[in-house]
């Protein structure tokens, strides 16, 4: 059976197993998709801007939205610091009902002391990936305290917020799917 | 509050930027749209309400600051944001000085941009509150020209809005300066005769055969001096709102001649024979008590019951006195336009001093107060001794031996009605003349009186 999700490490390092086998589970369990990791070579390197020594996310989209077969949701990965031309960073990028979705790791890793803590690095990155691929099924930004949908753009703010979907969020992730022809 | 009702325009020359833009804010639940440049810009402004302006600093033909200029001509609450990749001090204040919301610049920190957002919505919020409020104060304190937040008052704003709806005749009952002609004034403008004319006649101020005249109209030749036909107010008013102020004064001739109108819908020009139809709704006033009038045989009882079939009291404003500072804003907003003068307002004291006051002439003794007040304050404020309320006793300097008698009449009179507040009953009956006579006198002395007004001597005699 095809997997609803893909799930794609893109980063330059070495991909970090447990951390996408963790994302893979938890991205499933929250919209109740099959999600399976895609293992690939190509990185989309001419997403650098030598400018400004970052990653350009939308062009990452494009790049995993032309890669991938109609059907399926691409979620990507990557070490590689992120940023939009408006802004001077972004946690991560999706299309809003559309089909891919990127997430960095870059200015998740390390927390605010500058101390390295793996556990508190990965709650992170796996709260931006739900987040991410809640934008592809249609979610927008929500407001309540806690839910994985809200806006973060610090790390205190991810920190803030659950893995999970508000109530609200969930009634209209059920809404979307629905109207989406997916029954359940 | 839903956010798609903050609608964000984003202009910027760059596809990316107004992608990017545009896509990381439509994630918020943001309306979003973009223009390439600032025309097209000006044209959606035009076409539909925009909440935030989203313009690039370097565009291009027409530039963000020319952008903000102009889009303040066609929406002036939009809030503006203006971008540039050029973080310069000169810019930043060029870009405040034409009246941007504020500046970003390039790239701008997402922690910048969202909290900024949020910002403008919530202002943008609290305006709109604000208007709201204000509506709903309006029109809770209101009614037309009318203000008050006096429980009795806004039943009798309900009464008079649900009156006004009908065709009934209605009777206005209060002492005078109480407002009675701006109520019924009111009370047309709220009702389906609202685009016809509203007339008014104060029955007091004639004597019987001119007053006649005056209502009916009259044919040429039908009396001494009628040197043309004449076409009443009755005939006048056809389609809207006969006013008939004073109408406790009316003769009992015309109490019969006005009944027969309002029985049957015609009426005869004095000297005419034919009869004419009229459509007109009646609003009646008077300060006198009609029903003991009626009582005691001075009113036709008929006439009253054909008269008094909505019934509306104007309380006087002692009666209502937590009204004054009510009052007072609204008659300084109005005579600051009048007068061209900007009053703040007035001092505790002054307050004070109107708020002990007893005024027997009621909200049109308040105007005429105040408009005094206004005229002669020396600051921005209207103090006690503006208001030439101290000792209201009545006072007229007449004691120059060299004043001719008509000299003492005329002070007297005028000191009288200021006294009054303007009430022409209370007057006569200080004088102890009758209406019609004081009239006369108002007249042949030349005391003005507007439609709201008091009276006060001609600006000539004023020192």
């Amino acid at each position: 059976m095809a997997a609803d999700v893909h799930i794609w490490w893109i980063g330059a390092d070495a991909a970090d197993d447990r951390l996408l086998e963790t994302i893979r589970e938890r991205t499933a369990a929250s919209f109740g998709v099959q999600a399976r990791l895609y293992r690939h070579a190509d990185r989309p390197n001419h997403a650098f801007d030598p400018r400004r020594g970052q990653h350009s996310s939308t062009a990452i989209l494009k790049w995993l939205v032309a890669r991938d077969q109609p059907g399926h949701r691409m979620l990507a990965i990557t070490d590689a610091d992120l940023f939009i031309p408006v802004l001077t960073f972004v946690y991560g990028e999706a299309q809003l009902g559309g089909r891919a979705a990127v997430v960095s790791t870059a200015r998740l890793l390390v927390d605010q002391g500058g101390r390295h803590d793996a556990a508190l690095a990965a709650d992170r990155i796996v709260k931006e990936c739900v987040h991410e691929l809640g934008h592809t099924f249609g979610l927008l930004h929500c407001d309540s305290p806690g839910c994985v949908m809200r806006r973060s753009v610090n790390a205190i703010e991810v920190d803030a917020k659950t893995m999970t979907l508000c109530g609200p969020c969930e009634a209209r992730y059920r809404e979307l799917r629905h109207e989406d022809g997916h029954h359940e | 509050m839903s956010k798609e009702r903050t609608r964000i325009l984003v202009v910027d020359d760059e596809e990316i930027v107004r992608e990017s833009l545009s896509g990381w804010l439509a994630k918020d639940g943001y309306t979003l749209a973009t223009a390439h440049d600032g025309p097209t810009a000006l044209e959606m402004l035009r076409q539909s309400r925009w909440s935030i302006l989203l313009v690039d600093l370097k565009m291009p033909g027409m530039d963000g600051l020319q952008v903000l200029e102009a889009s303040k001509q066609i929406q002036p609450d939009v809030a503006a944001v203006i971008m540039t990749a050029y973080a310069t001090v000169e810019t930043a204040v060029e870009a405040m000085k034409s009246g941007a919301y504020d500046y970003l610049v390039k790239p701008f920190d997402p922690e910048e941009l969202s909290l900024m957002m949020v910002k403008i919505v919530a202002q943008q919020a609290l305006v709109r509150e604000n208007v709201l409020l204000r509506k709903v104060l309006k029109r809770d304190f209101h009614f037309r020209d009318m203000v008050s937040k006096n429980p009795a008052m806004h039943r009798m704003f309900d009464l008079a809005r649900s009156a006004a709806k009908s065709q009934s005749t209605i009777l206005i009952l209060g002492e005078s300066g109480t407002g009675k002609e701006l109520l019924a004034r009111a009370i047309h403008a709220e009702s389906p005769r609202q685009a016809a004319p509203f007339v008014a006649v104060s029955c007091a101020a004639l004597t019987e055969t001119l007053l006649e005249s005056e209502l009916f109209g009259h044919e040429k030749g039908s009396f001494t001096g009628a040197v043309a036909r004449r076409k009443g107010r009755f005939e006048v008013a056809h389609g809207g709102t006969l006013f008939l102020d004073e109408i406790g004064d009316i003769s009992p001739k015309l109490q019969l001649d006005l009944l027969r109108v309002l029985e049957e819908r015609k009426l005869v020009r004095v000297g005419g024979t034919d009869p004419i139809d009229v459509d007109v709704r009646i609003i009646a006033a008077t300060n006198r008590d009609l029903k003991k009038a009626a009582a005691d045989g001075q009113f036709r009882e008929d006439l009253y019951y054909r008269l008094n079939v909505i019934p509306i009291l104007l309380p006087p404003l002692r009666e209502r006195r937590e009204d004054i500072p009510l009052l007072v804003e609204h008659f300084l907003e109005h005579l600051s336009v009048e007068t061209d003068r900007q009053i703040e307002g007035v001092s505790a004291d002054a307050l004070a001093a109107l708020m002990r006051h007893d005024w027997p002439g009621n909200v049109r003794e308040l105007r005429n107060v105040l408009e005094r007040g206004m005229v002669v304050a020396k600051d921005q404020l209207i103090h006690p001794e503006d208001l030439g309320l101290s000792g209201s006793g009545l006072r007229t300097d007449t004691s120059d031996p060299g004043l001719t008698l008509d000299e003492v009449e005329r002070r007297h009179i005028t000191a009288v009605l200021q006294h009054t507040g303007g009430n022409v009953t209370q007057a006569a009956r200080t004088l102890d003349i009758d209406r019609v006579t004081l009239y006369n006198k108002i007249k042949k002395y030349g005391l003005r009186r507007g439609e709201d007004d008091g009276f006060s001597e001609p600006p000539a005699a004023r020192s």
